[in-house]
């Protein structure tokens, strides 16, 4: 390029940005004075932005206890305690009307490990698992940290626990019984056969 | 010439109207200061589409106070290896030779500290002072950033110095003196007067406008690399250098660092005012004159008011030039001081000198 058309070129460039920047200096200024302003305050455009990730919220009646969640996690926040339901007790569905197979005992997040990356959300089958643009829930104790979503009393939790088990060790007791019986079938069936 | 000082008018020709005339620009440069910290963190906000600080004091307006007492609490560090003596007084240097430009500038024609002759001369005698302070603060920290921070100053400073003093000869040249005061008193009347618009004359002048528009500017320019601000702060560095030849320094040190920037940003303001656009004169000439029946007190306040209007603007645009432009790299900085800025410099005192003689 030549001398003097670099040189034009400089000057009519700083100009050209200097005029961008006396228009910024006039323009909106985007900061949101919070606390004074609440960013979800319906005000203009600055409300926070509806798909935005704070805390979690998972919709207990919708849970299935398959522990997506739980497998999706990276930083292992939430910790999910299920007993199988058993069949020809009184087992309500869940919320959307689909059959239950699990009671889900406890359900815990434990906010002060969560990431916010969102990763339960899509993992979740059921869509229980939610993001909200709640943000403002600081404690003074750690340990308020730790959101209990089931709401099920811990005798309602004892008496699934005993019906459960209760079930599995009959099933058990059927099983190997079906396998001596399905054993010595076997064997005097192969004493018939070497008899011939 | 001679010194018609509203001090010695008032108070009399003694030792305390002196110290009077030299205490009182030295108020000026510390409240300015305060105004100058609070306008770049303003306006440097505004201009990035934030606010700014808002909390200390309605929209923000004590923040200089709180970064003054930050400064001032600070603790003393002298790092173990460092050349003790240079290290203490170079950020002292840079400052005197900041302040002592102020001896000459006149803020009225009823005030100027010091009345000499060779006021434009002395005025870029004593920029060169700052200098020293720098490559004293760079060399004496005992750190390889400083040190690069400073030779770069000093390889700046120096070459965009001749510009700058070709952009001053040829204002020389045109006002045929080299007192500050007879170079404002010739650009007196109504603003087309002022030597950007060709100094004082008829129409004639229209010859030498384009040559004294691009001297402002070189002499702009130049100015913008003597007090090391964007696009010419490799010194500072801030991303390159952690922060150039003041890395080492912390508090009131520090504070001197920042302060001699801040009073050499309007001091070349304020040069550039009375070199190209007229000075203390206000751009309605005589206008004003009349009012309150020609008090001295009036024409102080009036003089002072657009004295320190205009430079003030010039001190909002090297605030404006800071926010829009990046950096320079050294040797781009180099070629634009020595192959650009110096023969056009030259070639334009060239032409005003001749039209100077012609005329």
């Amino acid at each position: 390029m030549g001398y003097f058309e670099k040189i034009w070129l400089g000057v009519k460039t700083v100009l050209i940005g200097m005029g961008i920047t006396l228009k910024h200096l006039f323009s909106h200024n985007v900061t949101i004075q919070y606390p004074n302003v609440h960013p979800t305050d319906k005000a203009g455009s600055d409300r926070m932005p509806d798909n935005a990730r704070n805390r979690l919220f998972m919709d207990y009646d919708l849970c299935s206890g398959c522990g997506g969640c739980v497998r999706a996690c990276p930083v292992d926040c939430i910790n999910l305690n299920t007993v199988k339901a058993v069949p020809d007790d009184d087992v309500p569905p869940l919320k959307d009307g689909a059959k239950r197979g699990l009671w889900v005992l406890d359900f815990e997040i434990d906010f002060s490990k969560c990431c916010f990356c969102g990763l339960c959300v899509p993992a979740c089958p059921t869509g229980a698992m939610k993001m909200t643009t709640e943000f403002e829930y600081s404690t003074l104790n750690k340990e308020d940290l730790v959101y209990k979503f089931s709401h099920l009393s811990k005798e309602f939790a004892e008496e699934k626990t005993k019906i459960y088990n209760k079930f599995a060790a009959e099933k058990k007791k059927k099983d190997a019984e079906a396998k001596k019986a399905k054993a010595a079938a076997a064997a005097k069936e192969k004493a018939m056969a070497a008899k011939v | 010439m001679e010194n018609l000082n509203f001090v010695y008018n008032l108070i009399g020709q003694n030792w305390l109207a002196i110290l009077v005339i030299i205490v009182l620009p030295l108020v000026f440069v510390l409240l300015y200061a305060l105004l100058a910290i609070l306008g770049e963190l303003k306006f440097a906000s505004f201009f990035q589409d934030r606010l700014g600080p808002m909390r200390t004091g309605p929209w923000g307006i004590f923040q200089p106070i709180a970064e003054v007492v930050k400064l001032l609490q600070k603790e003393d560090i002298t790092p173990t290896a460092a050349n003790k003596m240079l290290y203490n007084l170079a950020p002292f240097l840079m400052f005197t030779g900041a302040y002592s430009a102020f001896a000459v500038i006149p803020f009225s024609q009823y005030y100027v500290p010091s009345g000499i002759n060779v006021g434009l001369f002395y005025i870029f005698a004593v920029g060169s002072v700052g200098v020293i302070g720098i490559v004293m603060g760079g060399w004496a920290s005992n750190n390889k950033y400083t040190i690069l921070g400073a030779m770069r100053a000093v390889a700046q400073i120096v070459s965009y110095e001749i510009p700058a003093g070709a952009a001053i000869l040829s204002i020389a040249a045109l006002s045929s003196s080299l007192s500050i005061q007879e170079i404002i008193i010739q650009q007196s009347g109504w603003f087309w007067n002022w030597n950007i618009f060709g100094g004082p004359g008829g129409f004639e002048k229209i010859w030498v406008i384009p040559f004294t528009a691009i001297l402002f500017v070189i002499y702009f320019i130049s100015s913008l690399a003597e007090t090391n601000r964007v696009p010419f702060d490799i010194p500072e560095g801030e991303s390159e250098l952690v922060a150039g030849y003041h890395t080492e320094y912390s508090g009131m040190k520090f504070a001197f660092f920042f302060f001699s920037e801040y009073a050499n940003m309007f001091i070349v303001s304020a040069i550039t005012v009375i070199l190209f656009f007229g000075g203390w004169n206000s751009p309605c000439g005589d206008l004003t004159n009349g009012w309150f029946g020609g008090a001295e007190w009036w024409i102080i306040l009036r003089d002072v008011f657009w004295f320190v209007m205009k430079s003030f603007f010039f001190v909002f645009v090297q605030i404006w030039l800071r926010w829009t432009l990046p950096r320079f790299r050294v040797d781009q900085l180099m070629e634009f001081g020595w192959k650009v800025l110096l023969p056009i410099s030259f070639i334009c005192f060239f032409f005003v000198a001749l039209w100077a003689m012609v005329r």
